[in-house]
């Protein structure tokens, strides 16, 4: 499903130089597969998942998705494969705040190939328990129920690989058990392959899949993000 | 209905500022076309209203004071003429028809234009159009204290048929000029649209034989409305009277001299066309400001709508449709803008001078002003598109990331 190799990136330094954040010498994740990789604040963890999500560019490497060479597409093409193949769930959510439940996970199905379906929507919120607060906005909800938008909004395109970073990393224990048991449940229950990042050891105990970030990133062991 | 729901939550979200926005190029907008259309429908029903008239005799003066005077019913007269001189031109072979007029008074601010019947039952003062004296009405006997109201004067004084009134001297009115004489009301108008419709009609004799009046003046009148056989004939009795003699004017043709001073006045035209302008341009200018200052507030949302997928180009878009939005809101509410101030306008050019302007009449400048404004709004909207184009995802996203 995934497959990264020599991928690196690098960013400026204020002095002029430049430090390289990202070194992935081999990555694999397979299809339906679900991964944790442990990495503390400033190892280049979310870079990484940015870089997976075509956000950023890289500088130089290969990161395949689905048989798609993410690294030879142009920014535009980029952007469709994040819209048609990958959720992305984030550690504070990045709701958009002016728009309702359901439109927010509309929203994130329009830039996909199937459009915004809204029964599929109303079908994926009903999914994560939030039937009933469709037209509710973001900040009318408790911080769990937002992170809960945020799965349903990141699974609504039926990705086929869905990326968390520290998903759980603002919500309260309970809050964060029932979320990552949610985002694994929705995951496995669509076929979709999950790759998330944490420093959160109960978290990352829930994977029998775990991976140290600096043990696949060389950056990691030699420098950390400015 | 991914676009139209930015947009729409996008308008929503800075409500106060749109509504600011709108408002301001709703006025720019109403007041663009209203300038525009007065000036058209103006000119045009100037030029075009000349009472069935080709030509104006009177004293020697301007020849617009003349045609202000005699055919729209404003102004004072230039002078008198003397009744030969109405028999003359009454008599020359290339008049078809000569009709005398005589002003000086008022009723209560309305025009007291003395004449003889056949004005306002021979004369077609526009093709095919007469005058018509309103159902249990007629036309005043010459010679007698009768008088036909015009209809908006009736209705502004209040006059119907059968009722008196005392004339006043002059033309402004003063309460303390009242002549002695009685007048009663024969007739009502029907709304012609023209001039005589603010106008109280009555004998010639009337006003030239007023008490108070000079009485050397007696047979005098104040001007002779003129129709041709042909055209052609106007210019020998504009040399006739214009080159060749020094006593009188003849105002030939009617809507030429009026077009002339549309064309005096076309520098205040302009003016008010350049202030429209600018005003289009300031809330076109205002649009861009307003969503560039807010473009701050929204970086995070523009940022979240690109990792969700959206490209650049779909930001873009949004970013410029939102300012076309506020620009056609704004041009929807000009419309409100537009009627209302031209209402208003046309109510007062009605008063004032009994030139109707239409206000629900079609204008093309209806169709492009809004649709230039929507255009320029969007065009207002490129810059801050192009800074929410070039929002960089990672870094917006990261802080909170």
């Amino acid at each position: 499903m995934l497959t990264v190799s020599h991928l690196t990136k690098s960013f400026p330094t204020p002095e002029g130089t430049r430090v390289e954040i990202v070194h992935v010498a081999d990555f694999t994740l397979a299809a339906g597969e679900q991964l944790a990789l442990r990495g503390e604040s400033g190892s280049g963890k979310t870079t990484f998942l940015n870089l997976i999500a075509g956000i950023l560019a890289a500088d130089g490497g290969r990161i395949e998705i689905g048989g798609t060479v993410l690294t030879a597409l142009s920014e535009a093409q980029r952007d469709r494969l994040r819209a048609e193949k990958l959720g992305y769930i984030f550690q504070t959510f990045n709701l958009l705040q002016g728009y309702t439940v359901l439109e927010n996970v509309l929203l994130g199905m329009s830039f996909g190939p199937r459009g915004a379906d809204r029964a599929h929507a109303r079908e994926v919120l009903g999914r994560v328990g939030l039937g009933h607060r469709l037209d509710h906005f973001p900040r009318q909800l408790s911080t769990g129920q937002q992170q809960r938008v945020a799965v349903a909004r990141a699974l609504a395109n039926r990705p086929r690989l869905v990326l968390a970073d520290e998903p759980t990393g603002n919500l309260d224990r309970r809050n964060a058990r029932e979320a990552l048991q949610l985002i694994r449940e929705v995951c496995r229950e669509s076929g979709a392959a999950l790759l998330l990042v944490s420093h959160d050891e109960e978290v990352l105990a829930q994977f029998e899949r775990r991976q140290d970030f600096k043990d696949i990133n060389a950056a990691a062991r030699t420098a950390q993000i400015p | 209905m991914t676009l139209p729901l930015i947009i729409y939550r996008s308008l929503r979200q800075h409500a106060l500022s749109t509504l600011i926005t709108a408002g301001s190029i709703a006025l720019a907008c109403g007041l663009l076309m209203c300038v525009w259309t007065v000036k058209t429908q103006a000119q045009a029903a100037f030029t075009q209203t000349t009472g069935g008239f080709d030509a104006v005799l009177g004293a020697r003066g301007s020849k617009l004071q003349l045609v202000l005077n005699a055919i729209f019913n404003l102004e004072a007269s230039p002078g008198n003429l003397a009744w030969s001189d109405y028999e003359a031109i009454r008599r020359h072979p290339a008049v078809k028809a000569a009709i005398p007029i005589a002003v000086g008074d008022n009723l209560r601010g309305y025009r007291l234009v003395g004449t003889v019947p056949g004005l306002l039952t021979d004369v077609e003062y526009a093709p095919g159009k007469k005058h018509v004296i309103a159902p249990g009405g007629r036309v005043f006997q010459a010679g007698q204290h009768e008088a036909v109201a015009g209809s908006f004067a009736a209705a502004k004084l209040g006059l119907k048929v059968g009722d008196t009134f005392h004339p006043f001297h002059g033309l402004a009115f003063d309460e303390k000029n009242q002549h002695a004489e009685t007048y009663t009301v024969v007739g009502v108008l029907e709304p012609s649209n023209t001039p005589a419709d603010r106008v109280v009609w009555i004998p010639l004799e009337g006003v030239q034989t007023m008490s108070g009046h000079d009485p050397r003046a007696a047979t005098d009148i104040s001007a002779v409305l003129i129709q041709l056989r042909a055209p052609t004939a106007g210019f020998m009795l504009d040399m006739m009277y214009n080159k060749q003699g020094n006593r009188l004017t003849l105002a030939y043709p009617v809507g030429t001299i009026i077009a002339e001073l549309f064309g005096k006045i076309a520098w205040f035209d302009q003016v008010l066309t350049l202030v429209a302008y600018l005003v289009a341009l300031v809330a076109a200018g205002s649009v861009l400001a307003s969503i560039y200052n807010s473009m701050s507030a929204r970086r995070r949302d523009l940022a979240i709508l690109r990792a969700l997928g959206a490209r650049r180009r779909t930001i873009f878009g949004a970013v410029v449709c939102e300012a076309a939005a506020i620009g056609a809101l704004g041009a929807l509410a000009g419309y409100a803008v537009y009627f209302v101030l031209l209402a208003g306008v046309a109510t007062v050019i009605r008063a004032q001078t009994g030139v109707v302007i239409e206000v629900w009449r079609w204008q093309p400048i209806l169709a492009w002003s809004p649709l230039a404004l929507v255009g320029l709004c969007a065009l207002g909207g490129v810059v801050p598109a192009l800074k929410a184009y070039r929002t960089p995802v990672a870094e917006t996203l990261a802080p909170l990331a």
